[in-house]
């Protein structure tokens, strides 16, 4: 919690140091999946536990936690198709930013 | 403090505004609202040239989370008032976002009218087939049959066919999807922004809390895979025979035509009757 930001703002809009695509946001108390390779982002203070990431995942790759709010099982069943993304009402779920293809040298 | 890499998504939204937002767990409101705002993003507008008029109602609360120019208004008035601001400015995109109750009961008057007159309106109509805020209370979009706190033993008026009604009053731009189709009905919103005229998309929403709890229709999953499983490409219909597509959501562009345009017309009775240089 750093000390710029004021308690009632849920979310203020800061810049990444590096370039200007790696926009970043900060929320009061998120708890995100653990580490920043995870696939997907969960914003357990805007969710609301409906469910439907989790039943409408293709591959399986979240699954509910006893509370009913969802969490990154299988984070190598991702296919970073964010159906997620797009179903959550919520705005609570976002996919990694994922690096295009490289061509291989062989 | 976690940082987190953001979407574009969260970009358009007031972060001054109070997160999560008001509606009930599982409501389709805010697919609807993110379908919008990608639509928009991909046409690369300029914020700055979009108004989103609503009026009341669960639906209508969209306009407070995003930052463009918006407008609330009075219940069922949402496209009378969008009717004046393009009116007053023809150059500016006007988004309305109504409801089911809003658009066709209480605003049904001012619905038709815009649709006749043909004026370059997007009208983005959340049907859930119920009042939500107020209530629960029965809508022309309850469909027959159906129960909703003031018909609790079943609702006995025939239910509006949006789009129909849409294309009958004289709309040029007219499509439905639904809320669980989110790819489709951002590609829908996106024709009904470029389309010069009055364009109308029925984004058939769920409501779990209310409708789905009165009409036993289980929960916001189950209600999105009725959605998925009871709707079919209007396309995919005409081949069908008309007992297999009976009870079925239509989906798809129903019509897509250019006429002229109201805003248009009135500026050339302007130009024709002001006087020119040298009178």
């Amino acid at each position: 919690m750093s000390e710029n930001v004021e308690r009632d703002k849920v979310g203020t809009i800061i810049h990444g140091e590096d370039t200007p695509e790696k926009m970043e946001v900060e929320y009061n108390e998120v708890k995100t999946t653990g580490d920043l390779d995870s696939p997907v982002y969960i914003y357990y203070n805007w969710c609301k536990k409906c469910g439907i990431c989790v039943a409408f995942c293709p591959t399986g790759c979240l699954e509910r936690q006893a509370d009913g709010s969802p969490f990154v099982a299988h984070p190598e069943k991702c296919i970073h198709c964010e159906t997620c993304d797009r179903l959550c009402p919520d705005f609570a779920i976002t996919g990694a930013l994922v690096k295009k293809g490289e061509k291989c040298d062989d | 403090m976690a940082k987190i890499p953001q979407r574009k998504i969260h970009d358009y939204l007031r972060h001054d505004k109070k997160f999560p937002h008001v509606w009930c767990a599982g409501c389709s409101n805010g697919i609807v609202l993110g379908a919008v705002i990608r639509a928009i993003d991909e046409l690369k507008l300029n914020r700055d040239n979009i108004v989103m008029v609503s009026g009341i109602g669960c639906s209508s609360r969209m306009p407070v989370y995003v930052d463009f120019n918006t407008l609330h208004s009075l219940h069922g008035r949402a496209i009378a008032f969008a009717t004046g601001v393009k009116m007053y400015k023809p150059g500016m995109k006007v988004i309305v976002i109504t409801g089911d109750g809003d658009a066709t009961a209480i605003g049904g008057n001012h619905f038709i009218h815009a649709a006749r007159r043909n004026l370059d309106l997007t009208v983005v109509l959340l049907n859930n087939n119920i009042y939500g805020m107020t209530g629960g209370q029965y809508s022309p979009a309850t469909p027959h049959g159906d129960k909703a706190t003031t018909t609790p033993y079943g609702n006995i008026d025939p239910n509006f066919d949006i789009c129909k009604l849409a294309i009958g009053a004289g709309a040029s731009h007219v499509a439905r999807t639904t809320a669980f189709h989110a790819i489709e009905l951002q590609k829908q919103i996106k024709e009904a922004l470029e389309h010069p005229g009055f364009s109308l998309v029925e984004a058939i929403c769920a409501c779990p809390v209310i409708y789905g709890r009165l009409n036993k229709k289980g929960d916001a999953p189950a209600m999105m895979r009725n959605m998925r499983d009871n709707s079919i490409p209007i396309k995919a219909a005409e081949k069908l025979p008309p007992e297999q597509v009976a009870g079925k959501i239509l989906r798809g562009t129903f019509i897509k035509e250019v006429r002229a345009e109201y805003t248009d017309a009135y500026q050339k009775m302007m130009d024709q009757l002001s006087p020119k240089e040298g009178e």
